[in-house]
């Protein structure tokens, strides 16, 4: 284990960590808000294809990523439109309702991409950005502050998604409709728009995730998130629906992963035991999840779907 | 196009039926959820480009396919019927890689003799593709490609209720014992050890970075075959090999290049689709990269030395003569480096030294007459 640590490994062990764990917070954040206020979006995969395709596509036409990123928020936009249709107007089911959207996310991009595109081109990232002064001290500097613009940006959104949901009374309005939305109802607060603009928040920061994926590696193919929807909504039961506790999360995740990477990459673990390496972060997630279960209650009307006359 | 051949699933057992027009009206709210169902597959199913769309039934917008890219065979002035051959493929005939060189390879082979062809890809529900290929068998086809080593299952079945069409199931090297089975390989190792010889040559730091999927199948032939390819030119240079447990974790694969690049190297190769992350890693630390399955070169016109391709056409015809000699399967055949099925496609724009060209063809022609043995993977 000598080699693994060496100070330079670990810098870039905890880097690559940080680049893993970008699109898990940002999807993960958005399902955090959408949870608070009683909605389940099991959708955020399918989300995240649409707007890693957006960007994609949007970025290889006119050649500019920011073009990409405002597309990813239309579709965003959209989508959580298309969303808030289904469960809060036809009351659907949410949980199949989501599975609907990830299969639809799925199979849309895919077709859209063989349709338009067929064979995959490179796009130009946004590139990394190195903070003034703060890049420039050692070691830290290059873990945190050499990064794209992403990932900033998802780390930046933690403490103003715990501001906005503990501090504001939009954030008040999301905990009531989502614990006891009857309580809510009678006091005036209107239900179905809170959701409605949790769902369009949640949705367009699913939608950013998947734009920060496809910028990020310069590509777009058939099911590039590869499940990493799926294991944001786990990374929000994880973090007990608190903004922080997603980024810690998503961080363990993440680092656990590019650990993972490195040890395989320098010889250190091989062949069978580079497939139960390959488990380690779910087996973990899953290990948390049963502590943090015991200890936080989600929120109580999530996934109930809210009528009046009931 | 999959709604097309999900819509022939449904229809098959009606077809089968005797009483038809009866079962018709009883069965129509059945028919009208599994069009819901199939709408749901389409989805999950995420099927390739609409001009594939072909159910064997309809066979006109088959022969267009074979003519939009490259004009095949004129209209038969002969009156030999053409032999009619159907593939059936897990991804898109426009994916760069699997399923497109099979296609490319048929069109080619219809330059050259009498075929028509039909597609239906994007086929990666295995029950899909196992109605995609009786749909053939039924319509008469002569051969039927499951282009897809999961298919083997139920082709097993199918081949056995139709024992006067051929099959071909790959990359396999077991036809069950059917006789009506070809199975056909890629001799991956090969193209991994040409490739290896090159990379060994290129590497300045002695470290060269592998990113694979799994280390299983032709993914594990190549990278087995590569690492023996640069011992055999250079012991001395260390190969570290990244399975990152993924065939479509784009994002992962990227960090295992940055992680690769980060422990010294500076050649790379990998195999299996996820590897377009590595690529763009390797553009972006200007690290040459050695491409298998397809032609990369498109992915990073800078750092792309060449790319295995594979070659379908030679096989193809031998099965063809065979059927037409009345041998409908009960064999295993492969390309190989050695028989031009796996061709090295140099990437112009690269600057690769004359002397290391000359070496990949010397290794070529040295696979070819059995002075070189690539060393059997595990």
């Amino acid at each position: 284990m000598g080699d693994f640590f060496s100070v330079s490994v670990l810098v870039a062990t905890l880097a690559s960590g940080i680049r893993l764990a970008t699109p898990f917070l940002l999807a993960g954040l958005g399902e955090t808000i959408g949870q608070r206020s009683g909605v389940l979006n099991l959708g955020v995969e399918g989300v995240m294809l649409l707007g890693a395709f957006s960007a994609y596509y949007v970025t290889l036409e006119t050649g500019s990523a920011v073009y990409g990123i405002i597309g990813a928020i239309v579709v965003g936009l959209l989508m959580g439109l298309a969303y808030a249709f289904i469960t809060l107007m036809m009351h659907a089911e949410q949980g199949i309702s989501g599975i609907g959207v990830y299969l639809f996310g799925l199979g849309f991009t895919d077709l859209l991409f063989q349709k338009n595109v067929g064979t995959p081109k490179p796009i130009r990232g946004l590139g990394e950005v190195s903070i003034p002064l703060l890049s420039d001290i050692p070691k830290i500097g290059e873990i945190f502050f050499q990064h794209s613009l992403p990932v900033y940006f998802a780390f930046a959104l933690v403490p103003l998604v715990w501001f906005m949901i503990n501090k504001t009374t939009f954030g008040l309005n999301i905990r009531a409709v989502g614990e006891t939305p009857e309580a809510a109802d009678t006091l005036g607060v209107s239900v179905n728009m809170t959701r409605l603009a949790t769902m369009l928040i949640g949705s367009t920061m699913a939608s950013l995730a998947g734009a920060a994926l496809a910028l990020e590696v310069g590509i777009f193919q058939q099911n590039l998130t590869s499940g990493q929807g799926f294991i944001a909504i786990a990374l929000v039961y994880f973090g007990a629906w608190r903004s922080y506790g997603v980024m810690f999360g998503a961080l363990l995740f993440g680092i656990v992963q590019a650990t993972v990477l490195q040890l395989k990459t320098l010889g250190i673990v091989e062949g069978a035991n580079s497939s139960l390496m390959a488990m380690a972060p779910a087996v973990l997630t899953i290990v948390v999840l049963v502590i943090v279960s015991r200890r936080v209650a989600a929120p109580g009307a999530l996934t109930r779907p809210f009528n009046r006359s009931a | 196009m999959t709604v097309r051949s999900l819509a022939q699933y449904h229809q098959f057992p009606y077809n089968n039926n005797k009483n038809k027009g009866s079962i018709m009206k009883a069965t129509s709210t059945r028919v009208i959820a599994s069009a819901v169902a199939a709408l749901a597959l389409v989805a999950a199913s995420c099927g390739g480009s609409d001009d594939t769309a072909d159910a064997p039934a309809t066979d006109a917008p088959a022969a267009t396919i074979a003519a939009a890219d490259e004009p095949a065979a004129e209209p038969a002035a002969e009156p030999a019927e053409p032999m009619r051959i159907g593939l059936v493929a897990p991804s898109a005939v426009n994916d760069v890689a699997w399923t497109q060189a099979m296609f490319d390879s048929l069109n080619r082979v219809g330059q050259g003799r009498d075929i028509e062809i039909a597609v239906t890809d994007g086929t990666f529900v295995v029950e899909d593709a196992a109605a995609a290929i009786r749909g053939y068998a039924e319509d008469g086809f002569d051969l039927v490609i499951a282009h897809g080593t999961q298919y083997g299952g139920p082709l097993q079945e199918i081949a056995t209720d139709f024992p006067d069409v051929s099959f071909m199931i790959g990359t396999s090297s077991d036809f069950f014992g059917i006789d009506n089975i070809f199975a056909y390989s890629v001799e991956a190792g090969e193209a991994g050890y040409v490739n290896g010889v090159v990379a060994a040559q290129l590497t300045e730091s002695n470290n060269i970075g592998v990113v694979g999927p799994v280390p299983a199948g032709d993914a594990k032939l190549y990278i087995d075959g590569f690492v023996a390819g640069v011992a055999a030119q250079n012991p001395d240079v260390k190969v570290n090999v990244n399975y990152i447990d993924s065939f479509s974790d784009v994002l992962l694969a990227s960090e295992a290049a940055k992680a690769l690049v980060g422990a010294g190297a500076d050649v790379l190769t990998g195999s299996a689709q996820m590897v377009v992350g590595a690529i763009g890693v390797a553009v972006e630390e200007g690290v040459p990269w050695l491409g298998s399955q397809s032609n990369q070169t498109g992915l990073g016109e800078e750092v792309v030395v060449g790319s295995f391709v594979y070659h379908w056409e030679q096989l193809l015809n031998d099965v063809l003569d065979k059927i037409q000699a009345g041998t409908l399967g009960g064999e295993a055949l492969s390309i190989s480096v050695a028989d031009g099925g796996l061709e090295l496609e140099f990437n112009g724009a690269f600057p690769l030294d004359a002397a290391i060209k000359a070496s990949t063809e010397a290794t070529v022609a040295g696979i070819g007459d059995g002075t070189i043995k690539v060393p059997a993977s595990e």
